[in-house]
């Protein structure tokens, strides 16, 4: 018997990377901000070995929850194959052994930048978002410590005010992407940059969404069941992305939220934008057996909740 | 001269008026009027007289508040009570000049940019009469005292002194009122609008309204005048 | 509300009665105002009330404490000392410099209305003039747009703002149009108390009547309390009623606006009213 035998054996990293303390500080950022739906709740933004703003922020917070039973996707701009998000995946798996996939419906713990999958998840799973900014008063309140205030006063009616000032000068909203949303009936909250079609996708959901920004160390959660409103007036209302007239040229499928790609031509093709379902659809087309989830919005552009879009 | 016993019968009761200015930058106290006392009846016309310089629009001034009396008492029965316009709430003399007081002066205080018109309905608008109304009543008085149609939308900045207090006038007399302070009213005016003028006391007089006056052309209400009071100061 | 009715200020020899004639309560009502910074004394022991319909007047120079007052009386001023009541159902019997912060900017928002001498404390510069109107009725909750854009083209209209100029941003504005367009934000939530800090001063003499003007139809029309701070007398014979003299933080003397002017009392006010060219 040799000391080596005796010893655990070696590890050069703890599980998931972070240390025991990072996890249980960030696990406890998590469950205040999930208590307090839609507040950002300041963490110590550890050092990881990718750089802050390439999505480290939703990093500490899928290491600090995930556990070896976990089922990891992680999606950048709707593509599992982009080379963050295959960075971001192998570095999750190989710091944990967790099994990855690219299927929405078989993942546990969903980590994106930019969008929410078209299949709709369900209760159980997990969807951690990369958030560049998280405050969304930022452009109406540029000092954070006033905006603070706001946010302590409920006082949000800039943010009408700025949705006043685009109708009147361009007549209609427009901001595209983070459009802003009050949780909870409470506070005001930047659902990161995903677009206006995946808003709604947030509002009563099943599952629960951390959003952490790694850079401004802060997070914040929608739990489950939770309302999320986009800020509209009573008699003009918030819109998605008119998604009507475009066909993907991979699927042929329309009514999902489409990638454009300008053609030498001038025109302009459309690609469906999340990659795991197209992968699906192209399988299913090809007669291979595979299982489609439930979709936020029907093949006529329907959301699968009546009365959330107006 | 006591206050009278009958004070009931009188809108106004002034006892022992003075009037002192204290000019602090030169440290001097100049008298303006002394020991002034009369009363007045609804209807009656009084007419203070002094020499030149002795405070006679001091008093329709210290009866009206633009100055403090220094002593005294001036007990006006109001409509809705009795005061003492010497020592009254600021805001009671307010509304009594609202309301009730009218103070008809030499000078008028013309705002720029407001029409002459709109000066005369001025009194009317703030005792609550629909500005049409105002409008037709305001024309009518500037007609009456000789002011043409045309110039009643102009600014009476630029009018003549005369014009100027035609509006003055009309602006002063056009609100009902209980108690009429003339100081020297007829001072600026031509004949035709002193005759006017004095046409329009005499229905006032008929209707109830006390008024005491300082007048420069006295002849013209002569035989409206029903007392007179003695003003002096003890200089 | 345990005070004897008229305060005597130690330079005013007389004692005036309590009103007998006059129904109205104050709509304003404060007094011991007090405010210092540091060591500085800014107001000390201000009295003042203020009716329905009333305009009341306050003058001094520079450093006399009266922008000062007019602050605290939006509550945008901490006072050390004092108290102040509105004669308002939702605010009856409260010293309104002891509301948290939730009540005060409720009150600010529903019930007082401010112009300032610069534009830009009253108004973003670079939002539309009818959103800056509007942005007091969104304060207030109005969600709908429809009613926010025509409350705020009926208070700018009311404020004779030209409303073919109702989506340009006040930066774009002459200083006058300025001051109309925060009159009209002032006056949007029909206020109970409407405050004038130097309302017209900068403005040009001609555009300084047509604001003045303005500024008296909407006090006939609307009868609304209004204190207007000025060092111009001319603007302050115009508006007010009655009018405070302050010196070194306090009040020196009071009372209708004439009396002041013409026979002041004091001898800081003799000196106020004969410097005026």
């Amino acid at each position: 018997m040799t000391l080596a035998d005796l010893a655990h054996p070696r590890q050069d990293y703890s599980y998931g990377f972070l240390d025991a303390f990072a996890r249980r500080e960030l696990r406890r950022r998590i469950l205040k901000a999930i208590a307090i739906p839609g507040y950002q709740v300041p963490y110590a933004s550890r050092e990881l070995p990718i750089a802050r703003g390439w999505g480290t922020g939703g990093l500490q917070a899928t290491l600090s929850v995930v556990g070896p039973q976990d089922v990891v996707k992680v999606i950048d701009q709707g593509a599992d194959d982009s080379v963050n998000a295959a960075n971001l995946r192998r570095f999750i798996a190989r710091m944990t052994g967790v099994e990855t996939t690219t299927d929405t419906t078989k993942a546990t713990i969903i980590q994106s930048r930019h969008r929410i999958p078209e299949e709709r998840m369900d209760k159980g799973q997990l969807l951690v978002l990369q958030v560049p900014d998280p405050e969304p008063l930022r452009h109406v309140q540029p000092d954070s410590s006033q905006a603070r205030e706001m946010h302590a006063d409920a006082d949000y009616a800039q943010m009408w005010l700025s949705l006043y000032e685009q109708l009147v000068r361009f007549g209609r909203f427009m901001q595209g992407a983070s459009y802003p949303v009050i949780v909870n009936g409470r506070y005001l909250m930047s659902p990161s940059p995903i677009p206006r079609w995946d808003t709604p996708a947030l509002h009563q959901s099943a599952h629960l969404t951390i959003l952490s920004a790694g850079r401004e160390k802060r997070l914040y959660a929608v739990p489950p069941y939770t309302d999320v409103r986009p800020i509209e007036f009573s008699d003009v209302f918030f819109q998605v992305e008119d998604q009507a007239g475009r066909v993907c040229t991979l699927t042929g499928a329309g009514q999902k939220y489409m990638d454009e790609l300008p053609q030498p031509s001038g025109e302009s093709r459309f690609r469906i934008s999340d990659t795991g379902y197209v992968e699906k659809l192209l399988k299913m087309a090809q007669g291979e057996s595979t299982k489609i989830g439930p979709t936020y919005y029907d093949d006529a552009g329907q959301f699968w909740m009546p009365g959330v879009i107006k | 001269m006591r206050p009278c016993p009958h004070t009931h019968m009188h809108i106004l009761n002034v006892h022992e008026f003075s009037k002192t200015f204290t000019i602090h930058a030169i440290n001097r106290e100049v008298p303006a009027f002394t020991n002034v006392s009369f009363h007045l009846q609804p209807g009656e016309l009084l007419v203070a007289r002094g020499a030149n310089g002795v405070g006679k629009s001091s008093l329709l001034r210290c009866l009206y508040r633009t100055y403090l009396p220094s002593a005294g008492h001036a007990i006006y029965q109001a409509q809705q009570g009795t005061v003492d316009l010497a020592r009254a709430a600021e805001v009671d003399i307010a509304l009594l000049r609202r309301n009730e007081i009218g103070y008809v002066s030499q000078f008028l205080r013309p705002r720029p940019r407001v029409s002459a018109i709109e000066l005369v309905m001025e009194p009317l608008l703030l005792a609550g009469v629909p500005a049409d109304d105002a409008r037709m009543r305001a024309g009518d008085w500037l007609s009456r005292l000789g002011l043409k149609a045309a110039i009643w939308p102009a600014y009476p900045s630029t009018f003549s002194g005369g014009e100027q207090q035609k509006i003055n006038l009309a602006r002063a007399l056009i609100a009902p009122r209980r108690l009429l302070l003339l100081d020297e009213p007829n001072a600026a005016l031509d004949p035709g609008a002193r005759a006017a003028l004095r046409e329009r006391l005499s229905v006032l007089k008929s209707e109830g309204v006390a008024m005491i006056g300082v007048f420069h052309h006295i002849e013209d209400v002569r035989d409206l005048v029903d007392s007179e009071v003695k003003i002096a100061n003890s200089q | 509300m345990l005070r004897p009715y008229g305060i005597r200020y130690d330079m005013t020899p007389t004692y005036f009665d309590p009103p007998r004639l006059t129904a109205d309560r104050p709509l304003l009502t404060a007094w011991g105002l007090r405010k210092t910074y540091g060591r500085v004394t800014a107001v000390s022991g201000v009295d003042l009330e203020v009716y329905p319909g009333e305009t009341l007047g306050i003058v001094g120079e520079s450093g006399s404490g009266k922008s000062t007052v007019l602050r605290m009386l939006n509550l945008e001023e901490p006072a050390n000392a004092g108290d102040y009541r509105l004669n308002l159902a939702a605010y009856a019997g409260e010293n309104l410099l002891g509301l948290d912060r939730y009540r005060r900017r409720e009150l600010r928002v529903t019930q007082i209305g401010i112009v300032y001498q610069q534009p830009h404390m009253g108004l973003r510069m670079r939002v539309s003039s009818g959103g800056n109107v509007a942005e007091r009725l969104i304060m207030a909750g109005e969600r709908s747009f429809a009613t926010l854009r025509t409350a705020a083209r009926d208070s700018l209209a009311e404020s004779e703002f030209p409303l073919d100029r109702l989506d340009d941003p006040p930066r774009l504005l002459s200083g006058g149009m300025q001051q109309r367009v925060q009159l009209a934000k002032a006056i949007a939530m029909r206020p109970a108390l409407l405050l004038l800090d130097e309302p017209t001063t900068g403005l040009d003499v001609s555009i300084q009547a047509l604001v003045l003007d303005t500024l008296l139809r909407l006090r006939r029309e609307r009868r609304i309390a209004t204190v207007v701070v000025s060092h111009d007398l001319g603007v302050i014979r115009t508006l007010a009623d009655r009018v405070l003299v302050m010196r070194g933080g306090q009040v020196v003397e009071h009372g209708l606006a004439d009396q002041v002017l013409d026979d002041p009392q004091h001898p800081y006010t003799q000196q106020l009213v004969h410097a005026k060219l």
